[in-house]
């Protein structure tokens, strides 16, 4: 027996009255000497930002969770230190995107701009053309780290079937 | 706001199944926002890892009841929405997190952005969360929320409905959806439920009134079970390799 999934909807305008009321952004205590600032902003297909968006990520290796809502301007912002890795595979955290206009979430990854090497021989990263694995590579910004989702058009960042 | 454009429902599609048409065209937000597709297939073996587990610890005593978390009670037509949790073999997801948000009775959310011109209530924010048991049952105290309009097309109102979301067991199960209630007439005119096409799986996004769970003197009962996807398509459940 097999019973029919649930279908998905979207989070809609509204999501944060319910996901996001106390802050859930810090997978690492700020006071850690290893804690870094993961920002970004996520827009849409004409480059407008998305101010109704949340970004989840999830560290599989260190199962670690956290969830930021983006501002007015797009913006999300965790405190992170970096995960541990699986073997053969670069340090990542898994990533979803929600927001009104996604009627299912997306899922992506962000992998870590000093680990080069680690990166070059990561299965996943490997399986994509060069392009399309610079957008799952966060940058290093003023001692943080900047991590920009575009949800489709030049440069969009690359997205898993789930 | 969309003067004068009618909704665009597109014809039902008995075939289309659980999936939602995430281009759909006449719910206008999706234009410029869904991502762009093809996505990409994952190799097997990085799909079925965990994902968090909440304790009770996350939670507040009243989180469940959202009738009881100000001084005074909410208006509205107070209600129990209660329901299983199950994967597609039926078997219950214990100790998962069930978060809903939704608008009062008036049809307002209480939200910085919502301008639609019906009072909030004091006595209601509209959130609540809970954890399911070892039948995988979730089970909240509310008040019936309130049909608003929007500016997706002219004269666009929304049907009742609840925000939820599910997390499961891994962190690609995930689920967020929207529980509508039964006979509500502005479902066919709205493309967000009509994104679902098949109509076989729209009705499973309506609960079920329900007598049994109906409390007398008290409260109106509706039954909503969630089934969850495996996460990750196609994929069977791998050991985590930690």
């Amino acid at each position: 027996m097999t019973l029919p999934r649930t279908p998905s909807q979207t989070v809609g305008p509204f999501y944060s009255i319910g996901l996001s009321r106390a802050p859930q952004n810090e997978l690492a205590d700020p006071r850690d000497p290893a804690a870094l600032r993961l920002i970004g902003v996520v827009v849409d297909g004409q480059g407008t930002p998305i101010p109704d968006g949340m970004v989840e990520l999830w560290d599989p290796v260190g199962r670690r969770w956290g969830r930021s809502g983006t501002d007015s301007e797009g913006r999300f912002s965790f405190v992170v230190t970096k995960p541990g890795t699986f073997p053969g595979e670069a340090p990542r955290f898994d990533v979803l995107v929600f927001a009104r206009g996604l009627l299912k979430h997306e899922l992506t990854r962000v992998y870590f701009p000093d680990d080069a090497d680690a990166n070059a021989a990561d299965p996943v990263l490997a399986g994509l053309d060069e392009t399309s694995r610079a957008t799952l590579v966060a940058e290093a910004e003023d001692g943080a780290l900047r991590f920009d989702i575009r949800m489709q058009g030049d440069g969009h960042t690359v997205f898993f079937a789930h | 706001m969309a003067e004068g454009e009618s909704p665009v429902v597109l014809p039902d599609d008995p075939d289309a199944g659980p999936e939602v048409q995430v281009d759909y065209p006449g719910y206008r937000s999706t234009r410029w926002r869904v991502a762009e597709r093809p996505l990409v297939t994952l190799p097997e073996e990085f799909h079925s890892l965990d994902g968090p587990v909440f304790g009770e610890d996350a939670l507040g005593e009243l989180d469940d009841d959202l009738t009881r978390q100000h001084p005074g009670e909410p208006i509205g037509e107070r209600i129990i929405v209660t329901g299983r949790v199950l994967d597609e073999e039926g078997r219950p997801l214990r100790g998962t997190l069930v978060e809903i948000w939704q608008a009062n009775a008036g049809g307002r959310y209480r939200h910085e952005v919502d301008q639609h011109p019906a009072p909030l209530d004091p006595n209601f924010s509209g959130a609540g969360r809970c954890l399911t048991d070892d039948d995988g049952r979730y089970r909240f105290v509310t008040i019936k929320p309130g049909s608003y309009p929007w500016g997706n097309h002219e004269n666009a109102w929304r049907p009742n409905h609840i925000h939820f979301s599910i997390f499961g067991r891994q962190f690609t199960q995930r689920l967020v959806t929207q529980m509508y209630f039964p006979g509500d007439p502005l479902m066919e005119f709205d493309p967000i439920a009509t994104s679902v096409r098949d109509p076989g799986a729209r009705a499973l996004l309506v609960a079920r009134f329900d007598l049994d769970t109906t409390q007398p003197e008290w409260a109106l009962g509706y039954q909503w079970d969630i089934v969850m996807g495996r996460g990750g398509a196609g994929t069977t459940p791998l050991e985590n390799p930690r």
